[in-house]
């Protein structure tokens, strides 16, 4: 049987080394020096022709991080950064802002071909592909380019990069930034928001369902560098928004340290559908290298029965460190979290939210499934939590852990708080092992150990794989199969 | 076609199968049955390749190749199938999904071409009607919340969708009532052929009124004790397993 054998030998060979985006571009870049004193701030400010007010806020949050200490609460460990050996921006040399993307670095337009992430329009509208996406493209610390701009404007829909937002849009990106994640709200939402580079800003007008799905990509490529994006996503009263976050990174030995800040203000019956597919360079099987994701992402239900729903699948990155919230502040509004998050080698993921019932009558639903292969650590923390005016408020969350060998860990850290005797929490969790019954059931109709545990997970993960938007379900299918790949035999 | 040659296996230690020898040829149904305890599910276990049983001795040829070498899925792809006793449930996974997947994991591994959608419907529904297996039940997750009956069907129309060369029938009447065991049983029926040999594991002579064997073997203590026509499971049925037991002990 040499053709088996052929598939022993290649599934042997993959393990959470072979990342699939680990590719290097080379393009020439600039840089400020290493490390972080008020002239990085300054050079960041000046770099992106910032009005004065921003580089005072900026300002302001770097004198108070470095008051502050790390958070070490979470159930990961790692070497500490050295915030003063790494680069805070990088941009690749060209024009400061390209019009159109005859002026962007081909080498540039390459790496999102390879990533098959389209940023010509006139080839998603020969009909490439059937759904369209309206693509910002983030290259280290600046936005190289956006896609379907004008149409989206026609709608009155603001998609653009934040820098150019603060220069065209300054009242409303100062209206509304750090409104959600105040500035001093945790050591890394703070050092973001001294030195925070590019992001996507997204506005959408009362009434107004946004026409297509919008997306940002974010590609860490330079060595030594810092990511630190910021999203800022407002949907006025009565607006509809579906928004997907995609992330990679090259393979490198070094850790890469990945900051972001997200935050969502849904006022009156708007709602925001934000979906991630995080597959951050991991690291190899020895645990040498990859991204830690530091971010803090956090969703504001301002307005009455506004809506917002946080979709996340999690394959990549070394440590994660990642709890998208929502704050419940308008009446009847709702908060929804859906995750799957995998670990698989050396990984190690501490993620899951916050919901924090202010408003009467608001309700939230958590489902969360971790699945830990190799020998990962995967912890679910959640925290629910009710105000003493937040009467009539409910939440039901659900928590199930898959284990795959015997080497992983899963553990479940949920916290709940009540103030109001009207509120209603419901609380359900599970841990279960792919069992050797199930594995030869399958193996006995046909089917491979791998595409076994393929089909098991799938099935576990189900619930969550139909929250995210359809063209990122399939997306999202692959990428669980393949960061599974070695995790059994 | 099926040829068992002097096996002895056993788990954590313990010794299961003591030197059994068996053949089961094209188009026959050969029944095993015996005491609890004498081995008869491992025998099931071994031929399709459970990782838990050490294999000491022997050797298991289907059609000439030796099916010892060869991991579960290569020998099912080979032709094996296993109706378990107790199905495993696989929740979240659509028993059609499940179905395709194996399907088409079988025909790659053989080096044939996957079934289009509409033909594998077509003999999915075709052999889902036979077994009165209702449409709904398909988009169900597989066997979960099933009922033992259910489970029961959901595995000869496994067998039927899979067209195997051997078929084992592990206990396949345990848990069933008279009707299940009646719809079951003309599954398997109308699966003899020619080309297919079978091997029904059974503690009771009643599922055999139904899948009426070719031949029938007695197994103790881990071996073949003794072989005959369909007449030897009746006289199982009227003298108990108490003579072989005994000659255990002897």
């Amino acid at each position: 049987m040499p053709a088996v054998q052929e598939t022993i030998e290649q599934v042997r060979s993959i393990d959470v080394d072979q990342y699939k985006y680990g590719f290097v571009t080379d393009v020439e870049m600039e840089k400020p020096a290493k490390g972080l004193t008020e002239d990085t701030v300054r050079y960041i400010s000046a770099k992106k022709g910032e009005p004065e007010w921003m580089l005072e806020w900026r300002l302001d949050a770097y004198r108070r991080w470095l008051t502050m200490k790390e958070p070490d609460w979470a159930r990961v460990s790692y070497d500490r950064v050295d915030y003063n050996d790494i680069y805070y921006y990088a941009a690749p040399k060209m024009n400061a802002a390209p019009k159109t993307l005859d002026e962007v670095d081909p080498e540039i337009l390459r790496t999102y071909e390879k990533l098959g992430i389209p940023l010509r329009e006139q080839e998603i509208l020969a009909g490439v592909q059937t759904s369209r996406v309206a693509v910002d493209a983030v290259f280290d610390s600046v936005s190289v380019a956006t896609t379907f701009k004008a149409e989206l404007a026609k709608a009155g829909v603001i998609f653009m990069p934040i820098s150019e937002a603060l220069r065209e849009h300054p009242e409303l990106v100062r209206k509304y930034l750090g409104t959600v994640v105040p500035v001093t709200d945790n050591f890394f939402a703070t050092l973001n928001s001294a030195v925070f580079s590019d992001g996507s800003f997204v506005y959408i007008p009362p009434g107004v369902r946004c026409p297509m799905e919008l997306s940002t990509y974010f590609r860490i490529n330079e060595k030594n560098t810092g990511q630190f994006e910021r999203t800022l996503i407002i949907a006025d009263k009565g607006s509809y928004v579906s928004y997907l976050e995609g992330c990679t990174a090259p393979q490198r030995d070094e850790n890469q340290l990945h900051a972001a800040v997200v935050e969502l203000v849904a006022l009156d019956d708007a709602e925001i559908k934000y979906s991630t597919v995080q597959n951050w360079y991991p690291g190899d099987a020895e645990g040498r290298g990859g991204i830690y994701n530091f971010v803090t992402k956090r969703g504001d239900c301002r307005g009455r029965n506004s809506v917002i729903t946080w979709t996340q699948v999690e394959t990549g990155s070394a440590i994660t460190w990642k709890y998208p919230s929502c704050i419940l502040r308008g009446e009847g509004s709702r908060g929804e979290f859906y995750s799957i998050a995998i670990s698989n080698g050396m990984q190690q993921v501490d993620s899951g939210t916050k919901m924090i019932h202010l408003g009467k009558n608001t309700t939230s639903r958590i489902i969360s499934k971790g699945i830990s292969a190799g020998r990962s650590q995967n912890t679910y923390r959640g925290l629910v939590s009710a105000h003493r005016k937040a009467s009539g408020a409910r939440n039901f969350t659900n928590c199930d852990s898959l284990l795959i060998g015997d080497r992983c860990g899963a553990h479940t850290v949920p916290y709940i708080e009540s103030k109001n005797a009207s509120a209603v929490f419901e609380h359900e969790a599970t841990t279960s092992k792919i069992s050797e019954d199930q594995l030869f059931y399958c193996q006995q109709r046909g089917l491979s150990a791998e595409e076994a545990t393929a089909l098991i997970v799938n099935g576990f993960v189900k619930d969550v794989l139909q929250k995210l938007p359809m063209e990122f379900a399939v997306e999202a299918q692959k990428l669980i199969a393949i960061s599974l790949e070695g995790s059994v035999g | 076609m099926l040829q068992i040659n002097n096996l002895v296996v056993q788990i954590e230690d313990k010794r299961i199968l003591n030197g059994l020898n068996l053949t089961v040829n094209k188009g026959e149904v050969a029944a095993i049955m015996g005491p609890n305890g004498s081995g008869k599910s491992t025998l099931s276990y071994v031929i399709a390749g459970r990782e838990d049983y050490e294999v000491l001795d022997g050797e298991i040829l289907l059609d000439g190749q030796n099916l010892l070498e060869m991991e579960p899925d290569q020998r099912a792809a080979a032709g094996v199938f296993l109706a378990f006793q107790y199905p495993l449930e696989i929740p979240g996974v659509a028993t059609m999904t499940f179905l395709k997947a194996s399907l088409n994991a079988q025909r790659k591994a053989r080096g044939e071409a996957e079934l289009s959608t509409p033909d594998f419907i077509k003999r999915v529904n075709a052999a889902a009607a036979k077994l009165e297996i209702q449409k709904d039940m398909l988009k169900r997750a597989l066997n979960v919340g099933f009922s033992g009956g259910e489970k029961k069907r959901m595995e000869i129309l496994q067998m039927a969708l899979l067209e195997p060369t051997f078929c084992i029938l592990d206990e396949t009447d345990s848990g069933l009532d008279i009707d299940a065991l009646r719809i079951v049983s003309e599954g398997v029926n109308t699966l003899r052929e020619a080309g297919r040999g079978f091997l029904v594991i059974t503690h009771y002579q009643r599922l055999l009124n139904y899948i009426v064997p070719d031949t029938v073997h007695v197994m103790a203590s881990g071996r073949i004790v003794k072989s005959g026509g369909k007449e030897l499971a009746l006289e199982l049925e009227a003298n108990g397993y108490a003579d072989y037991r005994q000659s255990d002990a002897a």
